[in-house]
């Protein structure tokens, strides 16, 4: 087991609360450096629990286009992993408590290399990853050197994780376990609320971790029927889609931009609040 | 880590034909790199291949489509032309050399390549697990014909992703596939090539992974992909080593095959490579050479190991480890990953792997032409570009047996083309 994180603390502290977590996503450097930056400072004040910051990459596999598109935005702006991790470590200096997720895909990171990355991700002040493509089965390459670091590995669980896989994907899970909650890529089709709910209880059957909901979640109506059940709902595509329709003519940020995302969050973040 | 690599490079002493391992890993490469929706499908599929290999009924329903449909064995032929014009060659720099050259004819098979042996033996398996829907990636389209093809025998509905550059640069498959019955998506995402053809493969395949059976072209992706893909293509190799012993009497002393993925090569290699005496070169397309930034496709000779498409190899990439797109005349090679047995053979040094640029493919494919009658793809043009170097070289007596994968009448427009011919 690792010990507290910052990811433990901000769901204990949101069970006294009785509310279910905002895990917003966005992608590190979209549409620009400086935007994201003012971006990243602003979603905690809208209401956002917990952080993902996408780390852009050329070829996001498991992504539907919205995400495809901001990540393709972000490496036009310049993104790279030594400034992804800068952004995190500047955001620390005024925000200790936030959780910060990084989320992608492996190569970028295998390439750093793996342990440099890990060393200088947890000094940054990361406090989790998504792997999409690391399995438990290479666990040893990637998820045990991150638990050592005290950074919670976060797994995501899908319809097709059956009884029989589903011991093997929660092992080395810590922090929270996402539930994607569709067969599908990001910001596809609507999930079913019934089917994930019950989904969401056979998860929470076998873990005591919290269990979050994401793909396809667009609105508050929404987020708040998927949250039931669960301890809280990812956004991304709707967050990264409101950037791309705040953009100008060139596709540069404008003064709409920050305000678009804030404001998005803001009422997801309203309609999660207890009734 | 460290101990798994020692495992593989102890392996090596005895022999190059045990890998993969259980998890899908020669040496360092392969693995199972894909997103958790897929997990149990691939689980379910390694199984459903290893009953498959146990099973001699499956064995039987494959050669008999591969005889009586494919058209194998493909003949071993001697190039006996091109053994002279090398030679000539030889002599006119002061040497006595020209090594005699054999091409093992695969673009002879039904639908023109190798590929028909990989999707023959895949859409067996995609029934063997009750799959009703095939997906598949090409970049020349030789492998999305060969799809629509034992789709269109079959009678399973197929949809076929290829980058919308290769869809104009390859006219001729697309209208092969369009009449075989096969939908055919262009994707525009990235360089519109294979690499962006694969992506939206695995974004469909993720999506539909219910009823949906996903037939990888080549020997790379997550495991049992490489191994599975290798199996079904070392027809090649296990025929070219019957039918040299029967014409020469001996195995043959070099073998040259061109690498995209890397399955047409892997087939031929893979029977021969505990043959110590068997030299072997896999050539890559250099593209407008290796100097050229993002200029070729040379993944082993230019790139480094990397993780893309569910497993670990070498890649076209830049120092963040962002993708590179990579350039080749040829579409079939135009892909900036590798299959991660090649991958550990290069490793390993048991094979050599050389570039050939856009242009000498372009020369070796009018001299093949010209001189035996018979139009190489382009992507076999790699291959005798590189036997166009090394031949003049080898001794008279020395056997060399290049895989001519493919037919060249998908490329006949684009090569005029470069060609400034007017049709």
């Amino acid at each position: 087991m690792t010990k507290e994180t910052r990811i433990d603390r901000r769901f204990a502290a949101l069970k006294t609360e009785g509310r279910k977590a905002l895990v917003c996503f966005v992608t590190a450097g979209d549409p620009d450096a400086d935007t994201f930056a003012k971006l990243l400072a602003e979603l905690p004040k809208a209401g956002a629990d917990i952080i993902e910051v996408g780390m852009p990459f050329s070829d996001p596999m498991a992504d539907g286009p919205a995400i495809q598109a901001a990540s393709l935005r972000a490496l036009k702006s310049g993104q790279t992993m030594v400034k992804t991790l800068a952004m995190v470590a500047n955001f620390r200096k005024t925000d200790p408590d936030t959780p910060i997720v990084l989320m992608g895909y492996y190569n970028p990171v295998y390439v750093y290399p793996v342990d440099k990355f890990l060393d200088e991700a947890a000094a940054a002040g990361v406090d989790g990853l998504i792997i999409v493509d690391v399995p438990p089965e290479a666990d040893e390459e990637l998820c045990l050197p991150a638990m050592e670091r005290g950074l919670n590995f976060i797994r995501l669980t899908t319809p097709t994780t059956d009884a029989k896989r589903l011991p093997t994907v929660l092992t080395n899970t810590s922090g929270f376990v996402y539930y994607v909650s569709i067969t599908g890529i990001t910001g596809a089709a609507a999930p079913v609320v019934n089917d994930v709910h019950s989904q969401v209880a056979r998860i929470k059957g076998a873990t005591e971790l919290p269990v979050v909901v994401g793909f396809g979640v667009r609105t508050g109506e929404q987020a708040a029927a998927l949250a039931k059940g669960a301890d809280g709902v990812v956004v991304g595509s709707a967050l990264v889609s409101a950037i791309k329709d705040s953009l100008g003519p060139n596709g540069d940020a404008t003064a709409k931009t920050v305000p678009a995302v804030v404001d998005l969050v803001k009422s997801l973040s309203q309609a999660l609040k207890p009734v | 880590m460290a101990g798994k690599d020692k495992k593989s490079s102890d392996a090596k002493l005895n022999s190059y034909r045990t890998g993969p391992d259980e998890q899908g890993h020669f040496g360092l490469f392969g693995g199972r790199f894909v997103a958790e929706t897929l997990m149990p499908l691939i689980l379910d599929l390694e199984k459903a291949y290893n009953d498959a290999k146990a099973d001699p009924a499956f064995h039987a329903e494959l050669t008999d489509l591969l005889t009586h449909y494919g058209g194998r064995p493909s003949p071993l032929y001697y190039a006996e032309r091109l053994t002279e014009h090398f030679r000539e060659v030889a002599a006119a720099q002061g040497g006595k050399g020209g090594a005699k050259i054999y091409f093992k004819r695969d673009e002879l098979n039904h639908t023109g390549s190798h590929k028909i042996n990989n999707t023959l033996g895949q859409i067996l398996l995609a029934r063997r697990m009750g799959k009703t829907r095939i997906i598949a990636e090409t970049g020349a389209g030789q492998h999305g014909v060969a799809v629509a093809t034992v789709c269109a025998r079959f009678g399973l509905p197929c949809e076929i992703f290829m980058g919308a550059t290769d869809v104009k640069r390859q006219s001729p498959n697309v209208a092969r596939m369009y009449m075989l019955g096969a939908k055919v998506n262009a994707v525009t995402s990235g360089a519109g090539t294979l690499k962006d053809a694969m992506n939206e493969a695995l974004r469909d395949w993720v999506t539909n992974v219910h009823d949906t059976y996903y037939i990888i072209g080549t020997a790379a992706g997550p495991h049992p992909y490489p191994e599975l893909v290798r199996d079904f293509q070392s027809v090649i190799g296990k025929e070219t080593r019957e039918q040299i012993l029967e014409r020469e009497g001996r195995l043959p002393d070099t073998l040259v095959a061109c690498i995209g993925g890397g399955s047409n090569a892997i087939g031929l290699f893979h029977p021969f490579l505990d043959d110590e005496g068997v030299a072997i070169y896999g050539v890559e397309a250099g593209g407008h050479g290796l100097d050229v930034e993002n200029g070729h496709a040379a993944s082993m000779s230019g790139g480094k190991p990397g993780v893309l498409h569910g497993n670990r190899t070498y890649l076209l990439q830049d120092a963040d480890g962002q993708i590179l797109e990579g350039h080749s005349i040829s579409a079939g090679l135009d892909y900036p990953g590798v299959g991660p047995e090649h991958s550990w053979l290069k490793a390993t040094g048991r094979v050599n792997y050389v570039p050939i640029t856009d242009k000498e493919a372009l020369d070796a494919f009018q001299l093949c032409a010209r001189q035996e009658g018979i139009i190489p793809a382009l992507e076999p043009s790699h291959a005798l570009g590189y036997v166009t170097k090394l031949a003049p070289t080898l001794p008279r007596d020395n056997l060399l047996v290049m895989n001519m994968c493919g037919r060249g009448d998908k490329d006949v427009f684009a090569v005029a083309g470069y060609l400034g011919m007017t049709i």
